[in-house]
């Protein structure tokens, strides 16, 4: 587990008497002079060169080594990771620091809003009524610092559709700053049923976008329940229906839960049939953080015990043709013939192992377990040992 | 934390009548009956619940209700958007009747050194160049050809023997690569051909020109030679030959064969199913055999009647479902293409199984003469003297002449089944066909009477014979899945 987000032990006095700011790090000595001026210097070892914006440095001895006048932050022991390239946010007069963009990972994400009109049993990052435009403001900053190289990003919330325009500004903006970079956006595809939205998103023409919709079952009521939200599942379908109608790339999310598992071979054969041109299918396992730890033994159900329907269910897909997988498992809980479909999904500043992982032969293709597993995990964990 | 609400109170199933959507019932056996929705979609219903269903009186807490309401067959208070999703899946299912015509057969010659009692159209092997195709009619042939809106043009080359007319083969070929460096279509080549005079050149030829060979094998030796003589009494061991030859030259998935059913081979499915599998193919079509030519006038056709090529149909498929189960992945065509239009919103391009029919619109034949015909068994009715389906001559008539003519347009519009008596109450509609000319070779009349249709009984019993066994195995259901799914 890796901290995002925490206080400072401290900044300097030239550091206090400047406002917040989103700027990248670099630790290279040899940063041309236009650009140091621009950006925070990270220092692991070694001499100090002048020039930088700021400076952050590991312990209040090196604050001696500054440039006078520098402003500077001593990270605290949870900050170490912090490298070249990444973006972070300095608040000094809060002692905060929150960490933006990390260089070294394949995937950083961005909530953009709190706010959503969904309400999911299971949801692992409870939606609040608050006014957050901030952030949007944010992230439109820190995009043109990122590294252009980056693989994937991702927007989540919340909902971040209902920041309307604003979300069609962000993802222009990330097409335009990362045009190599692919944008993964977590929506629960209802702002788009109507037809104005998805028409604006597809005009973006980002080079490579894709949705990630949840769709919970083949019949409206058992959805609508699961999101706790009646309506949601025709919107959601229709959003899909006109995202695709723009072009736009939709991946259909469903949470494996007591309420989903029912009716999972039933929604297979409904994806095949009604949506067979989404361009991915993911079945994830339980995530439980927010409501989903609230919700425990509402929504739990053990991944052994459906085994039988995940199995129909990847069959009726992969046999149809169309792309899927499974997110959040472990290898030992998946039947062998599933365990091409795993993906090692967990980020990994949230992903561990457990102590029944000892000896297991299999973890450098597991996808392990979020640390919130501590809560609850499957009995049928044990270790995979291969044949030497 | 605001309170969870529990999933009844989601579910306004109960609180009003549900309404009905297009849907149709068929008897499947004794018991059950197969409902099947606007868009081909099926679940198998008891008696009592297909009249509890028709008569308004299903409940939401009887399990099938949940069946219908997932597939479309109804739409409650709690969701309309069944509505889009059937609109979509019509949409998905009519789509490619706008791309018109996309396969284009070229008769290049009726010349054939084989001598097939039930074939419709060859001509014995003499020299007489009068039925070989000119380049003046392979050129007229070709405007018509790239004037069709098709994205995709498949051009296929058939006799007679069609290489036995080589020259002209090369001739369509470069003229149509050259003609597609503007037209920029998706262009693709088959030479249909007995394999039996099939050189290393010609095979260098395909091979260059990335060109398909479809072939024709019968069945074991005795069957294959009694079915197609030549001179030699070696068809057998030239198509064998030919096809390791031609796998060498193109590629193992470049070659392809077809079987014709004969009153010979009714007793030897097994046997004709070994030797695709002796032969390394991925699966066999068991074909019917059309009433069409020689077929009929040699009394070939007539010599077995429908019920015996059933029972040989379904002794073949459950021979290779036998196999499927045991772990050997080996499809039946026929099946595959049926099951398509089953289990998935996808369309075959099988023209007979088409509705509106495919006939001029699926494809369209260019004879050897210049006559252009809705259909080869449109070729092959005229040899009969029956030229009803003959639309024009490239030599005489445009584009618009032979494509909308009264000659195409006339039988295609009697040729959506959904509003044809006998068909438009048929559960089965939306799997079917329409099949113009083969009603009108058998009865005189485009649509026909189906009860008299041997075209409507054998798919009817295919339709049922497919449902039943994937109802009663889900194992079998699997491998329908995967059928289904081939491109």
């Amino acid at each position: 587990m890796i901290t995002l987000r925490g206080r400072l032990t401290q900044f300097n006095l030239p550091a206090l008497e400047r406002g917040p700011v989103i700027v990248r790090l670099s630790d290279r000595t040899d940063r041309p002079a236009p650009l140091s001026r621009l950006e925070a210097f990270i220092h692991h070892r070694g001499p100090v060169p002048g020039g930088f914006g700021w400076y952050l440095v590991k312990d209040a001895e090196t604050l001696a080594l500054l440039p006078e006048g520098a402003a500077a932050a001593v990270l605290s022991e949870d900050f170490q990771h912090l490298a070249d390239g990444d973006v972070v946010r300095l608040e000094p007069a809060k002692g905060a620091i929150r960490t933006l963009f990390r260089k070294a990972v394949a995937y950083n994400h961005f909530l953009l809003t709190e706010r959503c009109n969904n309400y999911c049993l299971m949801c692992s990052q409870p939606p609040r009524a608050v006014d957050d435009g901030w952030i949007v403001d944010e992230v439109l900053e820190a995009l043109p610092l990122m590294d252009r190289a980056a693989r994937e990003i991702g927007f989540t919330g919340g909902e971040p559709t209902l920041l309307g325009a604003r979300f069609i500004e962000l993802v222009q903006a990330a097409g335009s700053h990362l045009p190599n970079t692919a944008l993964h956006v977590l929506s629960n595809g209802r702002s788009f049923a109507t037809g104005s939205l998805a028409r604006d998103l597809g005009a973006v023409r980002h080079p490579d976008l894709m949705l990630g919709i949840p769709v919970y079952a083949d019949l409206a009521h058992v959805h609508d329940h699961v999101v706790q939200a009646d309506g949601a599942f025709d919107e959601t379908i229709r959003g899909i229906l006109a995202l695709k109608a723009q072009g736009v790339r939709v991946e259909i999310r469903v949470v494996l839960q007591e309420q989903t598992v029912p009716r999972l071979v039933p929604l297979a054969r409904f994806l095949a049939r009604n949506l067979l041109f989404v361009d991915h299918v993911a079945l994830m396992g339980l995530e439980l953080t927010g409501f989903a730890r609230a919700n425990l033994e509402r929504i739990w159900i053990d991944p052994v015990d459906y085994q039988t329907e995940l199995t129909e269910a990847v069959g009726i897909l992969d046999r149809a043709g169309m792309k899927v997988s499974i997110y959040n498992s472990q290898h030992c809980v998946l039947e062998p013939s599933l365990r091409r479909f795993a993906r090692r999904s967990i980020s990994d500043w949230k992903q561990e192992y457990i102590p029944e992982c000892a000896g297991c032969d299999a973890q450098s293709e597991c996808g392990g377990f979020f640390t919130s597993a501590k809560f609850r995990y499957s009995r049928g964990i044990s270790p995979i040992v291969k044949a030497a | 934390m605001a309170k969870f609400r529990e999933q009844a109170q989601f579910d306004s199933s109960a609180q009003s009548a549900y309404t009905m959507l297009p849907w149709r019932f068929t008897p499947l056996d004794e018991e059950g009956y197969v409902a099947t929705n606007m868009a081909g979609e099926y679940v198998t219903m008891s008696a009592s619940e297909v009249s509890d269903f028709a008569g308004g009186a299903l409940r939401p807490d009887q399990p099938i209700y949940d069946e219908l309401k997932s597939r479309h067959f109804l739409i409650d208070d709690d969701t309309q958007v069944a509505i889009d999703l059937l609109a979509l899946k019509i949409r998905t299912k009519l789509a490619p009747l706008a791309n018109f015509t996309g396969l284009h057969i070229f008769v290049t010659t009726l010349r054939c050194e084989h001598s097939c009692p039930y074939c419709q159209v060859s001509r014995a092997n003499d020299d007489k160049r009068e039925f070989d195709m000119s380049e003046e009619t392979a050129l007229r042939s070709l405007d018509l050809a790239f004037r069709s809106p098709s994205p995709a043009i498949k051009i296929e080359f058939q006799g007679g023997e069609s290489t036995l007319n080589m020259p002209i083969i090369r001739f369509i070929v470069a003229e149509a690569l050259r003609r597609n460096e503007t037209a920029r279509r998706n262009l693709a080549f088959v030479i249909a051909t007995n394999l039996a005079v099939l050189d290393d050149e010609i095979l260098q030829f395909a091979r260059q020109h990335d060109i398909l060979i479809s072939t024709s094998l019968d069945g074991p030796a005795d069957l294959h030679n009694r079915n197609r003589p030549r001179p030699g009494k070696n068809s057998y061991e030239k198509a064998v030959e030919g096809i390791a030859r031609a796998r060498t030259a193109l590629g193992h998935y470049n070659v392809g064969a077809l079987m014709t059913t004969t009153a010979a081979s009714l007793p030897q499915v097994r046997a004709i199913i070994d030797e695709y599998i002796r032969m390394d193919f991925g699966g066999i079509f068991l074909r019917p055999l059309s009433p069409y030519g020689f077929a009929i006038k040699t009394k070939s056709y007539a010599s077995y009647d429908q019920k015996k090529w059933l029972e040989f149909f379904f002794e073949g498929l459950d021979y290779i479902i036998e196999l499927n189960l045991g772990g050997f992945e080996f499809i039946e065509h026929y099946s595959a293409m049926v099951l398509k239009k089953m289990l998935t919103p996808l369309q075959t391009s099988y023209v007979d199984l088409m509705s509106p029919a495919g006939m001029g619109i699926g494809a369209v034949v260019y004879n050897y003469d210049g006559v252009v015909y809705a259909s080869d068994e449109s070729r092959m009715l005229a040899e009969m003297g029956d030229t009803t389906f003959a639309l024009g001559n490239v030599h005489d008539h445009d584009f618009a002449d032979i494509f909308l003519g009264d000659a195409l347009l006339e039988p295609l519009e009697q040729s959506f089944a959904a509003s044809v008596p006998g068909c438009s109450w048929c559960a089965f509609e939306p799997w079917c066909g329409a099949e113009p000319v083969f009603h009108h070779a058998t009865q005189g009349d485009f649509v026909g009477k189906k009860p008299l249709s041997s075209f409507c009984t054998r798919n009817m019993a295919l339709f049922r014979g497919l449902i039943t066994r994937m109802e009663a195995n889900p194992k079998v259901r699997r491998i329908f899945e995967r059928w289904a799914n081939i491109v």
